[in-house]
Protein backbone atom coordinates (compact mmCIF):
# COMPACT_ATOMS: atom_id res chain seq x y z
CA UNK A 1 0.00 0.00 0.00
CA UNK A 2 1.63 2.93 -0.90
CA UNK A 3 1.07 5.64 -3.97
CA UNK A 4 2.87 8.80 -4.35
CA UNK A 5 1.29 10.45 -6.67
CA UNK A 6 1.60 12.98 -3.79
CA UNK A 7 5.40 13.10 -3.61
CA UNK A 8 5.39 15.16 -6.57
CA UNK A 9 3.13 17.41 -6.06
CA UNK A 10 4.25 18.05 -2.46
CA UNK A 11 7.73 18.83 -4.73
CA UNK A 12 6.23 21.25 -6.27
CA UNK A 13 4.31 23.20 -3.81
CA UNK A 14 6.05 24.61 -0.85
CA UNK A 15 4.06 23.91 2.13
CA UNK A 16 4.31 26.15 5.22
CA UNK A 17 4.65 30.25 4.57
CA UNK A 18 2.16 31.28 7.33
CA UNK A 19 0.41 33.63 4.76
CA UNK A 20 -2.01 34.68 7.23
CA UNK A 21 -2.50 34.33 11.00
CA UNK A 22 -5.04 31.35 11.47
CA UNK A 23 -8.74 31.99 12.08
CA UNK A 24 -10.69 30.83 13.99
CA UNK A 25 -9.12 29.73 17.96
CA UNK A 26 -5.44 29.74 19.46
CA UNK A 27 -3.29 28.59 16.57
CA UNK A 28 -2.28 25.28 18.73
CA UNK A 29 -5.70 23.70 18.64
CA UNK A 30 -3.78 22.38 15.40
CA UNK A 31 -2.41 19.80 17.31
CA UNK A 32 -5.85 18.57 18.43
CA UNK A 33 -6.63 18.45 15.07
CA UNK A 34 -3.79 16.20 14.54
CA UNK A 35 -3.24 14.15 16.96
CA UNK A 36 -5.04 11.00 16.60
CA UNK A 37 -3.77 10.72 12.74
CA UNK A 38 -0.36 11.83 14.50
CA UNK A 39 -0.29 9.33 17.07
CA UNK A 40 -1.38 6.22 15.34
CA UNK A 41 0.98 6.93 12.40
CA UNK A 42 3.61 7.47 14.77
CA UNK A 43 3.19 4.25 17.21
CA UNK A 44 2.58 1.73 13.93
CA UNK A 45 4.69 3.52 11.13
CA UNK A 46 7.32 5.54 12.30
CA UNK A 47 8.59 4.32 15.81
CA UNK A 48 8.30 0.75 14.11
CA UNK A 49 10.62 2.15 11.06
CA UNK A 50 13.11 3.81 13.42
CA UNK A 51 13.36 0.19 15.24
CA UNK A 52 14.01 -1.42 12.35
CA UNK A 53 17.02 0.77 11.75
CA UNK A 54 18.13 -0.21 15.31
CA UNK A 55 17.63 -3.47 14.96
CA UNK A 56 19.90 -4.17 11.58
CA UNK A 57 22.71 -3.49 13.65
CA UNK A 58 22.11 -6.61 15.79
CA UNK A 59 22.11 -10.48 14.86
CA UNK A 60 19.45 -12.87 16.69
CA UNK A 61 16.35 -14.56 16.40
CA UNK A 62 14.82 -11.90 18.55
CA UNK A 63 13.44 -14.09 21.08
CA UNK A 64 16.71 -14.70 22.95
CA UNK A 65 19.63 -11.38 23.55
CA UNK A 66 20.27 -10.26 19.93
CA UNK A 67 24.43 -9.61 19.50
CA UNK A 68 25.50 -6.30 18.13
CA UNK A 69 27.82 -6.45 15.58
CA UNK A 70 27.61 -2.83 13.97
CA UNK A 71 27.19 -2.88 9.88
CA UNK A 72 27.81 -6.52 9.43
CA UNK A 73 24.43 -6.76 8.07
CA UNK A 74 24.95 -3.92 5.61
CA UNK A 75 28.14 -5.48 4.40
CA UNK A 76 26.69 -8.64 4.12
CA UNK A 77 24.21 -7.51 1.63
CA UNK A 78 27.01 -5.77 -0.12
CA UNK A 79 28.94 -8.76 -0.38
CA UNK A 80 26.46 -11.84 -0.04
CA UNK A 81 25.80 -12.77 -4.01
CA UNK A 82 22.17 -13.61 -3.01
CA UNK A 83 21.43 -10.48 -1.09
CA UNK A 84 22.81 -8.11 -3.62
CA UNK A 85 21.50 -9.89 -6.69
CA UNK A 86 18.08 -9.24 -5.13
CA UNK A 87 18.54 -5.50 -6.11
CA UNK A 88 19.86 -6.25 -9.49
CA UNK A 89 16.45 -8.33 -9.97
CA UNK A 90 14.60 -5.32 -8.84
CA UNK A 91 16.41 -3.08 -10.78
CA UNK A 92 15.52 -5.55 -13.87
CA UNK A 93 11.94 -5.19 -12.89
CA UNK A 94 11.81 -1.47 -13.51
CA UNK A 95 12.70 -2.10 -16.76
CA UNK A 96 9.41 -4.34 -17.18
CA UNK A 97 7.40 -2.32 -14.56
CA UNK A 98 8.38 1.51 -15.25
CA UNK A 99 10.17 1.48 -18.97
CA UNK A 100 8.00 -0.72 -21.38
CA UNK A 101 4.64 0.71 -20.03
CA UNK A 102 5.87 4.25 -20.07
CA UNK A 103 7.39 3.24 -23.30
CA UNK A 104 4.12 2.10 -25.11
CA UNK A 105 2.01 4.75 -23.29
CA UNK A 106 4.21 7.58 -24.82
CA UNK A 107 3.55 5.75 -28.66
CA UNK A 108 -0.01 5.32 -28.07
CA UNK A 109 -0.29 8.76 -26.53
CA UNK A 110 1.53 10.06 -29.20
CA UNK A 111 -0.44 8.43 -31.59
CA UNK A 112 -3.41 9.50 -30.02
CA UNK A 113 -3.22 12.64 -29.56
CA UNK A 114 -5.21 14.20 -32.41
CA UNK A 115 -8.04 11.72 -31.94
CA UNK A 116 -11.06 12.72 -30.22
CA UNK A 117 -12.13 9.64 -28.43
CA UNK A 118 -15.78 8.97 -26.74
CA UNK A 119 -16.21 6.39 -23.62
CA UNK A 120 -13.35 7.37 -22.28
CA UNK A 121 -14.64 6.34 -18.74
CA UNK A 122 -15.16 2.32 -20.55
CA UNK A 123 -11.30 2.18 -21.50
CA UNK A 124 -10.47 3.89 -18.31
CA UNK A 125 -12.15 0.94 -16.39
CA UNK A 126 -10.49 -1.38 -18.57
CA UNK A 127 -7.16 -0.07 -18.53
CA UNK A 128 -7.22 0.43 -14.79
CA UNK A 129 -8.11 -2.71 -13.75
CA UNK A 130 -5.36 -4.67 -13.49
CA UNK A 131 -3.69 -2.23 -11.21
CA UNK A 132 -7.19 -2.07 -8.75
CA UNK A 133 -6.77 -6.14 -8.41
CA UNK A 134 -5.35 -8.02 -5.49
CA UNK A 135 -1.83 -8.41 -6.57
CA UNK A 136 -2.13 -12.02 -5.57
CA UNK A 137 -5.15 -12.68 -7.29
CA UNK A 138 -2.71 -11.47 -9.83
CA UNK A 139 0.09 -13.61 -9.48
CA UNK A 140 -2.54 -16.77 -9.24
CA UNK A 141 -4.27 -15.92 -12.18
CA UNK A 142 -0.81 -15.87 -14.53
CA UNK A 143 0.57 -18.81 -12.60
CA UNK A 144 -2.02 -20.37 -14.72
CA UNK A 145 -1.07 -18.79 -18.12
CA UNK A 146 2.62 -19.13 -18.25
CA UNK A 147 1.63 -22.57 -16.79
CA UNK A 148 3.61 -25.51 -18.79
CA UNK A 149 0.54 -26.51 -20.29
CA UNK A 150 -0.99 -23.55 -19.73
CA UNK A 151 -2.79 -20.82 -21.99
CA UNK A 152 0.76 -19.09 -23.47
CA UNK A 153 2.05 -22.69 -24.41
CA UNK A 154 -0.81 -24.11 -26.04
CA UNK A 155 -1.29 -20.81 -27.67
CA UNK A 156 3.01 -20.63 -29.21
CA UNK A 157 1.96 -24.80 -30.39
CA UNK A 158 -1.13 -23.49 -32.24
CA UNK A 159 0.68 -20.88 -33.88
CA UNK A 160 3.74 -23.51 -35.46
CA UNK A 161 5.68 -21.53 -32.50
CA UNK A 162 5.98 -24.73 -30.29
CA UNK A 163 9.61 -24.42 -29.65
CA UNK A 164 9.42 -21.81 -27.59
CA UNK A 165 6.79 -23.17 -25.65
CA UNK A 166 8.66 -23.54 -22.22
CA UNK A 167 7.96 -23.61 -18.25
CA UNK A 168 8.20 -19.86 -18.04
CA UNK A 169 8.44 -19.62 -14.06
CA UNK A 170 10.47 -22.91 -13.81
CA UNK A 171 13.52 -21.43 -16.17
CA UNK A 172 16.33 -19.89 -14.82
CA UNK A 173 17.01 -17.24 -17.38
CA UNK A 174 12.90 -16.73 -18.24
CA UNK A 175 11.62 -16.76 -14.97
CA UNK A 176 12.58 -12.99 -13.98
CA UNK A 177 11.13 -11.81 -17.23
CA UNK A 178 8.39 -13.63 -17.16
CA UNK A 179 7.34 -12.02 -14.05
CA UNK A 180 8.34 -8.80 -14.86
CA UNK A 181 6.09 -9.17 -18.07
CA UNK A 182 3.03 -9.60 -15.33
CA UNK A 183 4.42 -6.23 -14.28
CA UNK A 184 4.18 -4.91 -17.39
CA UNK A 185 0.42 -5.81 -18.20
CA UNK A 186 -0.26 -4.52 -14.55
CA UNK A 187 0.96 -0.85 -15.16
CA UNK A 188 0.78 -0.80 -18.87
CA UNK A 189 -2.83 0.52 -18.68
CA UNK A 190 -2.24 2.58 -15.95
CA UNK A 191 0.25 4.74 -18.03
CA UNK A 192 -0.88 4.70 -20.72
CA UNK A 193 -4.62 6.39 -19.03
CA UNK A 194 -2.67 9.16 -16.93
CA UNK A 195 -0.57 10.35 -20.27
CA UNK A 196 -3.37 9.95 -22.43
CA UNK A 197 -5.05 12.70 -19.49
CA UNK A 198 -2.17 14.29 -20.29
CA UNK A 199 -1.86 14.80 -23.88
CA UNK A 200 -5.18 15.71 -24.02
CA UNK A 201 -4.65 18.65 -22.01
CA UNK A 202 -1.44 20.30 -24.10
CA UNK A 203 -2.89 22.78 -26.14
CA UNK A 204 -3.55 22.58 -29.79
CA UNK A 205 -2.15 25.48 -30.52
CA UNK A 206 1.83 24.25 -29.75
CA UNK A 207 1.75 21.69 -32.40
CA UNK A 208 0.49 24.01 -34.88
CA UNK A 209 3.22 26.17 -33.68
CA UNK A 210 5.49 22.88 -33.90
CA UNK A 211 4.39 22.18 -37.44
CA UNK A 212 4.46 25.74 -38.64
CA UNK A 213 7.73 26.07 -37.73
CA UNK A 214 9.19 22.77 -39.96
CA UNK A 215 8.66 20.39 -37.14
CA UNK A 216 8.40 16.95 -37.91
CA UNK A 217 6.80 13.82 -36.25
CA UNK A 218 10.13 13.54 -33.95
CA UNK A 219 10.40 17.12 -32.87
CA UNK A 220 7.23 17.83 -32.37
CA UNK A 221 7.01 14.80 -29.55
CA UNK A 222 10.58 16.07 -28.02
CA UNK A 223 9.52 19.63 -28.34
CA UNK A 224 5.74 19.42 -27.68
CA UNK A 225 4.47 16.09 -26.26
CA UNK A 226 7.10 14.97 -23.97
CA UNK A 227 7.54 18.58 -22.23
CA UNK A 228 3.76 18.45 -21.68
CA UNK A 229 3.95 15.21 -20.08
CA UNK A 230 6.29 16.05 -17.57
CA UNK A 231 3.85 15.77 -14.64
CA UNK A 232 2.19 12.77 -16.10
CA UNK A 233 5.84 11.04 -16.35
CA UNK A 234 6.76 12.29 -13.30
CA UNK A 235 3.54 10.38 -11.56
CA UNK A 236 3.89 7.16 -13.73
CA UNK A 237 7.68 6.82 -12.86
CA UNK A 238 7.28 7.32 -9.14
CA UNK A 239 3.99 4.72 -9.38
CA UNK A 240 5.58 2.01 -11.57
CA UNK A 241 9.34 2.05 -9.93
CA UNK A 242 8.02 1.77 -6.11
CA UNK A 243 5.80 -0.89 -7.50
CA UNK A 244 8.78 -2.45 -8.95
CA UNK A 245 10.62 -2.29 -6.10
CA UNK A 246 8.69 -4.14 -3.68
CA UNK A 247 6.76 -6.72 -5.43
CA UNK A 248 6.35 -9.31 -2.66
CA UNK A 249 3.17 -10.48 -3.57
CA UNK A 250 3.63 -11.46 -6.57
CA UNK A 251 6.78 -12.78 -6.08
CA UNK A 252 5.58 -14.82 -3.07
CA UNK A 253 3.18 -16.48 -5.45
CA UNK A 254 4.60 -16.97 -8.06
CA UNK A 255 8.01 -18.21 -7.48
CA UNK A 256 9.06 -17.83 -3.74
CA UNK A 257 12.62 -16.23 -5.20
CA UNK A 258 12.75 -19.19 -7.48
CA UNK A 259 14.29 -21.21 -9.66
CA UNK A 260 17.30 -21.28 -7.03
CA UNK A 261 17.23 -17.95 -6.62
CA UNK A 262 16.72 -16.64 -10.01
CA UNK A 263 13.88 -14.44 -8.74
CA UNK A 264 14.17 -13.54 -4.99
CA UNK A 265 13.81 -9.21 -4.39
CA UNK A 266 14.62 -7.46 -1.30
CA UNK A 267 11.00 -7.37 -0.04
CA UNK A 268 11.27 -11.18 -0.47
CA UNK A 269 14.48 -11.52 1.34
CA UNK A 270 13.17 -9.22 4.42
CA UNK A 271 10.34 -11.98 5.04
CA UNK A 272 12.32 -14.84 4.27
CA UNK A 273 15.57 -14.31 6.33
CA UNK A 274 12.54 -12.67 9.52
CA UNK A 275 9.98 -15.47 9.22
CA UNK A 276 11.84 -18.19 8.10
CA UNK A 277 15.35 -18.51 9.17
CA UNK A 278 14.64 -16.03 11.96
CA UNK A 279 17.51 -13.50 11.05
CA UNK A 280 16.01 -10.14 12.54
CA UNK A 281 18.99 -7.78 12.32
CA UNK A 282 19.67 -9.25 8.53
CA UNK A 283 16.03 -8.92 7.91
CA UNK A 284 15.94 -5.54 9.05
CA UNK A 285 19.07 -3.88 7.13
CA UNK A 286 17.46 -5.65 4.08
CA UNK A 287 14.04 -3.13 4.76
CA UNK A 288 16.40 -0.06 5.59
CA UNK A 289 18.18 -0.40 2.31
CA UNK A 290 15.37 -1.04 0.77
CA UNK A 291 13.78 1.93 1.79
CA UNK A 292 16.78 4.12 1.13
CA UNK A 293 16.66 3.17 -2.66
CA UNK A 294 12.75 3.86 -2.57
CA UNK A 295 13.37 7.09 -1.52
CA UNK A 296 16.31 7.83 -3.39
CA UNK A 297 15.11 6.82 -6.71
CA UNK A 298 11.47 8.93 -5.93
CA UNK A 299 13.94 12.06 -5.05
CA UNK A 300 16.05 11.72 -8.27
CA UNK A 301 12.34 11.29 -10.30
CA UNK A 302 10.84 14.63 -8.65
CA UNK A 303 14.59 16.39 -9.37
CA UNK A 304 14.53 15.36 -12.59
CA UNK A 305 10.65 17.04 -13.32
CA UNK A 306 11.28 20.16 -11.70
CA UNK A 307 14.51 20.39 -13.57
CA UNK A 308 13.14 19.53 -17.35
CA UNK A 309 12.51 23.46 -18.90
CA UNK B 1 -7.97 19.75 -37.34
CA UNK B 2 -9.67 16.05 -36.64
CA UNK B 3 -9.22 13.66 -39.28
CA UNK B 4 -11.81 10.65 -39.42
CA UNK B 5 -9.06 8.18 -39.78
CA UNK B 6 -7.32 9.04 -36.98
CA UNK B 7 -10.16 8.93 -34.86
CA UNK B 8 -10.80 5.29 -36.20
CA UNK B 9 -7.54 4.98 -35.89
CA UNK B 10 -7.44 5.87 -31.80
CA UNK B 11 -10.06 3.81 -31.54
CA UNK B 12 -8.43 0.87 -32.93
CA UNK B 13 -5.38 1.44 -30.74
CA UNK B 14 -7.43 1.74 -27.46
CA UNK B 15 -9.58 -1.36 -27.71
CA UNK B 16 -6.85 -2.79 -28.52
CA UNK B 17 -5.12 -2.07 -25.67
CA UNK B 18 -8.47 -2.60 -23.33
CA UNK B 19 -8.45 -6.02 -24.69
CA UNK B 20 -4.88 -6.80 -23.88
CA UNK B 21 -6.16 -5.16 -20.49
CA UNK B 22 -9.01 -7.29 -19.93
CA UNK B 23 -7.98 -10.75 -21.58
CA UNK B 24 -6.51 -12.31 -18.93
CA UNK B 25 -9.57 -11.84 -16.63
CA UNK B 26 -11.96 -12.38 -19.14
CA UNK B 27 -10.02 -15.66 -19.55
CA UNK B 28 -10.60 -16.26 -15.78
CA UNK B 29 -14.06 -16.22 -16.13
CA UNK B 30 -14.00 -19.03 -18.48
CA UNK B 31 -11.90 -21.02 -16.60
CA UNK B 32 -13.67 -20.81 -13.33
CA UNK B 33 -17.05 -22.12 -15.00
CA UNK B 34 -15.14 -24.75 -16.65
CA UNK B 35 -15.17 -28.30 -15.67
CA UNK B 36 -13.44 -28.89 -12.03
CA UNK B 37 -10.93 -31.44 -11.26
CA UNK B 38 -9.15 -31.50 -15.33
CA UNK B 39 -5.81 -31.21 -15.43
CA UNK B 40 -5.80 -30.46 -18.91
CA UNK B 41 -6.59 -26.88 -19.25
CA UNK B 42 -8.48 -26.25 -22.62
CA UNK B 43 -10.73 -23.15 -22.79
CA UNK B 44 -13.82 -23.92 -23.68
CA UNK B 45 -16.82 -21.34 -23.68
CA UNK B 46 -19.86 -23.86 -24.41
CA UNK B 47 -18.35 -25.84 -21.51
CA UNK B 48 -18.30 -22.37 -18.92
CA UNK B 49 -21.68 -23.00 -17.54
CA UNK B 50 -20.37 -24.77 -14.22
CA UNK B 51 -21.79 -22.03 -11.75
CA UNK B 52 -21.61 -24.25 -8.99
CA UNK B 53 -17.86 -24.18 -8.74
CA UNK B 54 -18.23 -20.61 -6.75
CA UNK B 55 -20.38 -22.47 -3.95
CA UNK B 56 -17.94 -25.26 -3.72
CA UNK B 57 -14.67 -22.85 -3.98
CA UNK B 58 -16.81 -20.90 -0.74
CA UNK B 59 -17.45 -24.00 1.14
CA UNK B 60 -13.49 -25.51 0.31
CA UNK B 61 -11.76 -22.44 0.66
CA UNK B 62 -13.31 -20.87 3.51
CA UNK B 63 -13.91 -18.13 1.76
CA UNK B 64 -17.10 -17.43 3.91
CA UNK B 65 -14.99 -16.66 6.87
CA UNK B 66 -12.16 -15.04 5.11
CA UNK B 67 -14.08 -12.58 3.22
CA UNK B 68 -16.32 -11.49 6.54
CA UNK B 69 -12.69 -11.26 8.05
CA UNK B 70 -11.46 -8.65 5.15
CA UNK B 71 -14.80 -7.06 5.41
CA UNK B 72 -14.20 -6.48 9.19
CA UNK B 73 -10.36 -5.26 8.63
CA UNK B 74 -10.88 -3.08 5.95
CA UNK B 75 -14.70 -1.10 6.71
CA UNK B 76 -12.87 -0.26 10.06
CA UNK B 77 -9.42 0.97 8.36
CA UNK B 78 -11.66 3.08 5.72
CA UNK B 79 -13.91 4.37 8.32
CA UNK B 80 -11.27 5.40 11.05
CA UNK B 81 -9.10 6.62 8.70
CA UNK B 82 -11.38 9.32 6.92
CA UNK B 83 -12.47 10.32 10.10
CA UNK B 84 -8.39 10.97 11.47
CA UNK B 85 -7.42 11.97 7.86
CA UNK B 86 -9.81 15.19 7.62
CA UNK B 87 -9.16 17.02 10.58
CA UNK B 88 -5.35 16.26 10.29
CA UNK B 89 -5.39 17.79 6.38
CA UNK B 90 -7.40 20.67 7.78
CA UNK B 91 -5.03 21.42 10.65
CA UNK B 92 -1.84 21.05 8.39
CA UNK B 93 -3.99 23.13 5.55
CA UNK B 94 -5.36 26.29 7.37
CA UNK B 95 -3.81 26.54 10.55
CA UNK B 96 -0.44 27.80 12.19
CA UNK B 97 1.61 26.05 15.02
CA UNK B 98 4.60 25.38 15.65
CA UNK B 99 6.44 22.19 14.02
CA UNK B 100 3.49 21.97 11.61
CA UNK B 101 5.88 21.92 8.51
CA UNK B 102 8.15 19.14 10.44
CA UNK B 103 5.61 17.00 11.66
CA UNK B 104 3.40 17.14 7.75
CA UNK B 105 6.81 16.02 6.38
CA UNK B 106 7.48 13.25 8.59
CA UNK B 107 3.92 12.12 8.25
CA UNK B 108 4.63 12.17 4.03
CA UNK B 109 7.28 9.67 4.36
CA UNK B 110 4.82 7.43 5.37
CA UNK B 111 3.55 7.55 1.87
CA UNK B 112 6.57 6.16 0.60
CA UNK B 113 7.65 4.18 2.71
CA UNK B 114 6.95 0.21 2.38
CA UNK B 115 5.69 -2.27 5.13
CA UNK B 116 8.74 -4.10 4.75
CA UNK B 117 10.79 -1.53 6.35
CA UNK B 118 9.05 -1.77 9.71
CA UNK B 119 7.61 -5.50 9.37
CA UNK B 120 9.60 -7.13 11.48
CA UNK B 121 9.66 -4.80 14.95
CA UNK B 122 5.57 -4.33 14.24
CA UNK B 123 5.58 -8.34 14.37
CA UNK B 124 7.77 -8.32 17.32
CA UNK B 125 6.26 -5.49 19.38
CA UNK B 126 2.39 -7.10 18.59
CA UNK B 127 3.47 -10.35 19.97
CA UNK B 128 5.21 -8.88 22.76
CA UNK B 129 1.73 -7.32 23.51
CA UNK B 130 -0.51 -10.07 22.48
CA UNK B 131 -1.79 -8.46 20.15
CA UNK B 132 -0.59 -10.68 17.44
CA UNK B 133 -3.39 -13.14 15.25
CA UNK B 134 -6.20 -10.15 16.16
CA UNK B 135 -7.99 -7.99 13.82
CA UNK B 136 -6.18 -5.03 15.11
CA UNK B 137 -2.47 -6.39 14.59
CA UNK B 138 -3.49 -5.49 10.91
CA UNK B 139 -6.09 -2.62 11.29
CA UNK B 140 -3.57 -0.38 13.13
CA UNK B 141 -0.68 -0.36 10.67
CA UNK B 142 -3.05 -0.14 7.84
CA UNK B 143 -4.64 2.90 9.56
CA UNK B 144 -1.30 4.57 9.81
CA UNK B 145 -0.23 3.88 6.28
CA UNK B 146 -3.69 5.40 5.50
CA UNK B 147 -3.51 8.70 7.57
CA UNK B 148 -0.40 9.35 6.31
CA UNK B 149 -1.76 9.57 2.59
CA UNK B 150 -4.98 10.74 3.53
CA UNK B 151 -3.61 13.55 5.63
CA UNK B 152 -1.61 14.32 2.76
CA UNK B 153 -4.73 14.13 0.16
CA UNK B 154 -6.99 16.53 2.35
CA UNK B 155 -4.21 19.68 3.30
CA UNK B 156 -3.82 19.75 -0.80
CA UNK B 157 -7.83 20.28 -1.21
CA UNK B 158 -8.08 22.55 1.64
CA UNK B 159 -5.40 24.61 0.41
CA UNK B 160 -6.79 25.26 -2.81
CA UNK B 161 -10.22 25.22 -1.92
CA UNK B 162 -10.78 26.90 1.41
CA UNK B 163 -9.06 29.60 2.54
CA UNK B 164 -11.76 32.36 1.69
CA UNK B 165 -14.43 30.19 2.60
CA UNK B 166 -12.84 29.38 6.15
CA UNK B 167 -11.98 33.33 6.57
CA UNK B 168 -15.76 34.18 5.84
CA UNK B 169 -16.82 31.38 7.83
CA UNK B 170 -14.69 33.22 10.53
CA UNK B 171 -15.58 36.50 9.93
CA UNK B 172 -19.41 35.06 11.11
CA UNK B 173 -18.34 34.34 13.82
CA UNK B 174 -17.77 30.20 13.66
CA UNK B 175 -15.03 28.43 15.66
CA UNK B 176 -12.84 26.20 13.73
CA UNK B 177 -14.85 22.99 14.42
CA UNK B 178 -17.98 24.46 12.88
CA UNK B 179 -16.22 25.82 9.96
CA UNK B 180 -15.04 22.12 9.14
CA UNK B 181 -17.91 20.27 9.69
CA UNK B 182 -20.57 22.67 8.95
CA UNK B 183 -18.79 24.49 5.78
CA UNK B 184 -16.00 22.82 4.50
CA UNK B 185 -16.90 18.98 4.89
CA UNK B 186 -19.92 19.22 2.78
CA UNK B 187 -17.60 20.99 0.08
CA UNK B 188 -15.05 17.79 0.77
CA UNK B 189 -17.11 15.21 0.40
CA UNK B 190 -15.88 13.97 -3.10
CA UNK B 191 -12.54 14.37 -2.07
CA UNK B 192 -13.60 12.29 1.20
CA UNK B 193 -15.05 9.60 -0.98
CA UNK B 194 -12.12 9.41 -3.35
CA UNK B 195 -10.06 8.20 -0.37
CA UNK B 196 -12.49 5.98 0.87
CA UNK B 197 -12.11 4.05 -2.69
CA UNK B 198 -8.28 4.40 -2.13
CA UNK B 199 -8.23 3.13 1.02
CA UNK B 200 -10.48 0.83 0.35
CA UNK B 201 -9.02 -0.77 -2.51
CA UNK B 202 -5.16 -0.95 -0.80
CA UNK B 203 -5.97 -2.51 2.12
CA UNK B 204 -8.45 -4.62 0.85
CA UNK B 205 -5.37 -6.41 -1.32
CA UNK B 206 -3.04 -5.80 1.30
CA UNK B 207 -1.20 -9.17 1.62
CA UNK B 208 1.77 -8.92 3.87
CA UNK B 209 0.84 -7.58 6.71
CA UNK B 210 -2.15 -10.15 7.72
CA UNK B 211 -0.02 -13.12 6.40
CA UNK B 212 2.38 -12.03 9.13
CA UNK B 213 0.02 -10.90 11.59
CA UNK B 214 -2.37 -13.80 11.44
CA UNK B 215 -0.28 -16.46 10.29
CA UNK B 216 -0.64 -18.18 13.61
CA UNK B 217 -4.51 -17.74 14.09
CA UNK B 218 -7.29 -19.17 11.80
CA UNK B 219 -8.46 -15.51 10.92
CA UNK B 220 -7.27 -14.83 7.47
CA UNK B 221 -8.03 -12.45 4.95
CA UNK B 222 -9.49 -12.95 1.59
CA UNK B 223 -6.31 -13.00 -0.38
CA UNK B 224 -4.64 -15.08 2.28
CA UNK B 225 -7.46 -17.66 1.69
CA UNK B 226 -6.52 -17.60 -1.84
CA UNK B 227 -3.25 -18.08 -1.84
CA UNK B 228 -3.19 -21.06 0.84
CA UNK B 229 -6.09 -22.46 -1.30
CA UNK B 230 -4.01 -22.37 -4.64
CA UNK B 231 -1.06 -23.73 -2.85
CA UNK B 232 -3.44 -26.90 -2.33
CA UNK B 233 -5.09 -27.59 -5.32
CA UNK B 234 -2.67 -25.98 -7.93
CA UNK B 235 -3.63 -28.29 -10.74
CA UNK B 236 -7.68 -27.56 -10.03
CA UNK B 237 -7.63 -24.44 -12.50
CA UNK B 238 -11.30 -24.00 -12.49
CA UNK B 239 -11.47 -23.63 -8.91
CA UNK B 240 -8.48 -21.62 -8.47
CA UNK B 241 -9.70 -19.67 -11.30
CA UNK B 242 -13.39 -19.14 -9.32
CA UNK B 243 -11.16 -18.76 -5.96
CA UNK B 244 -9.24 -15.72 -7.81
CA UNK B 245 -12.64 -14.09 -8.73
CA UNK B 246 -14.56 -14.32 -5.72
CA UNK B 247 -11.19 -12.63 -4.06
CA UNK B 248 -11.12 -10.00 -6.00
CA UNK B 249 -15.48 -9.52 -6.64
CA UNK B 250 -15.71 -6.70 -4.05
CA UNK B 251 -12.69 -4.54 -5.21
CA UNK B 252 -14.13 -4.85 -8.73
CA UNK B 253 -17.18 -4.04 -8.23
CA UNK B 254 -16.55 -0.85 -5.99
CA UNK B 255 -13.89 0.02 -8.73
CA UNK B 256 -16.52 0.13 -10.97
CA UNK B 257 -19.34 1.50 -9.08
CA UNK B 258 -16.96 4.41 -8.22
CA UNK B 259 -14.53 4.35 -11.46
CA UNK B 260 -14.44 8.44 -11.55
CA UNK B 261 -13.66 8.80 -7.57
CA UNK B 262 -10.50 6.11 -7.99
CA UNK B 263 -9.09 7.72 -11.18
CA UNK B 264 -9.50 11.10 -9.91
CA UNK B 265 -6.80 10.15 -7.10
CA UNK B 266 -4.72 8.07 -9.56
CA UNK B 267 -4.78 11.13 -11.75
CA UNK B 268 -4.67 13.79 -9.32
CA UNK B 269 -0.59 14.17 -8.64
CA UNK B 270 -0.75 15.01 -12.66
CA UNK B 271 -3.82 17.57 -12.79
CA UNK B 272 -2.43 19.99 -10.13
CA UNK B 273 -0.38 22.47 -10.90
Amino acid sequence: MSLSSVSVTAGGRPTSSPRKRAPGEPRSIGYLYILPAALIYAAFVFAPFLHSIYLSFFDGNGITRMEFVGLANYVDIATNPTLRSAFFHAFELIVFYSLIPIAIGLLLATALHRSRIRGVAFYRTALFLPYVIAPTAIAVIWRWILAPRGPLNSFLEAVGLGFLARPWLGDFTWALPSVGMVGTWIMFGLVLALLLAGVQKIPNDLYEAARLDGAGPWMEFRAVTLPGLRYELVVALVLTMTAALRNFDIIYVMTSGGPGNATVVPSYLVYQQAFKVAQIGAAAAMGTVLVLVIIAVNLLVARAGRGER
Amino acid sequence: MISRRDTIAGYLLLTLAALISLGPLIGVVVLALGEPGRVGIKLDITQATNFGNFADVWEKGDFGPAILTSFIITTTVVVVSVILSVPAGYAFALMDFPGRTAIFALLVLGILMPLEAMIVPLFLDMRRFNLDNNYWSVILPQIGFSVAFGAFWMRAFFVQSARSLMEAAWIDGANSWRTLTRVLMPLARPQMLTLAVLFFVWNWNDFLLPLVMLSGSDLQTAPMALVTFEGARRTDFAYVGAASLITIAPVVIVFILLQRSFTRGILAGSVKE
